[in-house]
């Protein structure tokens, strides 16, 4: 494992310590460490089955809904182990958003989709609604396509459309840290566009982690990429540097497409 | 190298005859079906000789027997077998649904495998055997905890009915709570919602017509349900004045009364008006309910 770059102290959102990832007694990641830097956005690459979508999902803990997980090490989100027994999964869900590999709009409204974070958490009048909707709308570029049919079905937007309103969704509750598992393996060309786009755009205010196995938008959209092989961590450097220079073999192999 | 042409004609004939094998099986159902339909019309029409269409369904009198004049108003019954139905609802529908999401939601895998074929299992029991329980065990309770002379009330009915229905209701609805896609339960999750918002907010919604299909089926089995009511409810023929009361539904009268019938008869004639009339209930009422659980798979596709 080698982790080329040290993130100065300051700008690490999460620090991944250790980790390991069982489903039962196949071992998924193996000792990760690793520190992603804030508001830049982070690439992890890899091929099928090396465990990058397992690895973002231990960071919003999506994990625990498979029943034998078992994670060890410790992943720091400003400074806090997510993996505490004190830790309310609601919050940390609210501050760690996530878009899925396939869009997944309830089968509600527009409105209602958007709405949908907020109204479970605390009450807020219908103008504060209307205008974080409005906000969450136009943060994903969605809102001059959907401003005049906000209360139509949300399943019967495009695929792509349907993404960024995920994005929109998730934006919605002011998340900290946004996770992509693969938001573009579903969706066209021009829309994969459009999202990568948003990604450049976000990572202004916000920390980004994006699983790919597309390592031209790893290219495109990111600030540093980790390779992940077999569950481990074989190189993390800045992303020109992994793409231009890579110190191990193995990621060099990979990303010319020699394997993978 | 392969040849791709056809080697002969036998393959071609048994295809065929399997194809129309099928199909017969198919068109079987459908003719079983409008055979009963046409049996029960025809030997309900002769009964509107005597009987006015009127009389028959806004009449709450059915005397039959009586020796100066017959009656023939099936109202009281109809709304005896309404009102026991209602109340096996008000009871099965809000307790199956939480049976329902406790198995798709909460129970572990091993609860499930328990409590799933237990539920399957009451649907086995004969319903004279849930009548017998009404007459020994559920209707003296009744009169207990309510102080009445006797249990056999509409309550007791209802009681009973309800626990027929559940396993339609509970399995129905589990099987629409799980065909909630995970990717909608995974992205409620990761807005921060918990296992009860996620259930009230998503899964109950997007699973509604599944669940309002089961409650139709539920009601199609209480409708149509017999042996259990007439054991349990009475009989009294007068018209339903409360749960507390004897009552006696459109079936519990056809399987009291067709048993003594002289054949051929007006009074026989009208009970099979009465078994058309259910049959167009209960048809109506399943149709509903295969139209809403189409319509769900449509949805979630």
């Amino acid at each position: 494992m080698e982790s080329n770059i040290i993130i100065p102290a300051g700008e690490i959102k999460i620090a991944v310590e250790g980790l390991n990832l069982y489903y039962g007694h196949k071992q998924v990641l193996k000792n990760i460490n690793l520190s992603i830097p804030e508001k830049k956005v982070t690439a992890i690459i890899g091929p099928s089955g090396c465990g990058k979508s397992s690895f973002v999902r231990i960071l919003n803990r999506m994990n625990d809904l498979i029943p034998e997980a078992r994670v060890e090490g410790r992943v720091l989100i400003d400074g806090e182990n997510i993996y505490d027994k004190d830790v309310d999964l609601v919050a940390l869900r609210k501050k760690v958003g996530m878009v899925f590999q396939k869009p997944n709009p309830f089968p509600k409204s527009i409105f209602d989709n958007i709405a949908y974070g907020l109204k479970i958490g605390n009450h807020r009048s219908r103008a504060e609604l209307e205008q974080i909707v409005e906000r969450s709308l136009r943060q994903a570029a969605l809102w001059d396509e959907v401003k005049d049919r906000l209360h139509q079905n949300a399943m019967k937007l495009s695929g792509g459309q349907q993404q960024r309103l995920c994005i929109a969704r998730a934006l919605a509750v002011e998340p900290e840290i946004i996770l992509f598992d693969e938001p573009c393996s579903a969706i066209d060309p021009i829309a994969t566009a459009r999202v990568e786009e948003l990604i450049h755009e976000l990572k202004k205010d916000y920390t980004v982690v994006i699983v790919t196995h597309n390592m031209q938008q790893a290219a495109r959209v990111s600030d540093y990429t980790a390779f992940l092989w077999l569950g481990e961590l074989v190189e993390y450097d800045r992303t020109e540097k992994i793409f231009t220079n890579p110190a191990n073999k193995m990621t060099e192999d990979y990303i010319t497409g020699r394997f993978g | 190298m392969i040849s791709v042409k056809k080697k002969g004609v036998l393959g071609d004939l048994k295809e065929s005859l399997i194809q129309k094998i099928f199909q017969t099986s198919g068109l079987l159902a459908i003719i079983v079906l409008l055979g009963i339909f046409a049996l029960l019309f025809y030997t309900a029409i002769p009964a509107f000789r005597e009987v006015s269409l009127k009389e028959f369904l806004t009449s709450t009198r059915w005397d039959p027997t009586s020796p100066e004049r017959p009656e023939y108003g099936l109202l009281s019954m109809l709304a005896s077998t309404v009102m026991v139905t209602i109340g096996a609802l008000l009871i099965a529908f809000p307790v199956g649904v939480a049976v329902a999401a406790y198995l798709s939601d909460v129970a572990s895998p091993r609860v499930r495998e328990i409590v799933k074929p237990v539920v399957e299992l009451l649907a086995a029991i004969p319903s004279v055997v849930v009548g017998f329980i009404g007459i020994t065990l559920v209707g003296p309770m009744i009169a207990k905890i309510f102080n009445l002379s006797h249990g056999l009330t509409a309550l007791n009915g209802s009681l009973l009915l309800a626990i027929m229905a559940l396993p339609t209701i509970i399995s129905i609805s589990e099987d629409s709570l799980n065909a909630v896609p995970i990717s909608f339960v995974e992205a409620s999750l990761a807005l921060g919602a918990n296992r009860w918002q996620t259930l009230v907010r998503v899964k109950i919604p997007a699973a509604l017509s599944g669940i309002i299909a089961s409650l139709m089926l539920g009601m199609g089995r209480a409708i149509g349900e017999t042996m259990t009511v007439l054991m349990a409810t009475g009989n009294a023929r007068a018209f339903p004045q409360g749960f507390l009361q004897s009552v006696r539904t459109l079936t519990a009268n056809i399987a009291i009364e067709l048993g003594e019938v002289p054949y051929y008869t007006t009074h026989y004639y009208a009970l099979f008006a009465i078994g058309l009339v259910l049959f167009i209930m209960t048809f109506f009422v399943n149709l509903t309910a295969d139209v809403i659980l189409e319509k769900q798979k449509r949805k979630l596709q």
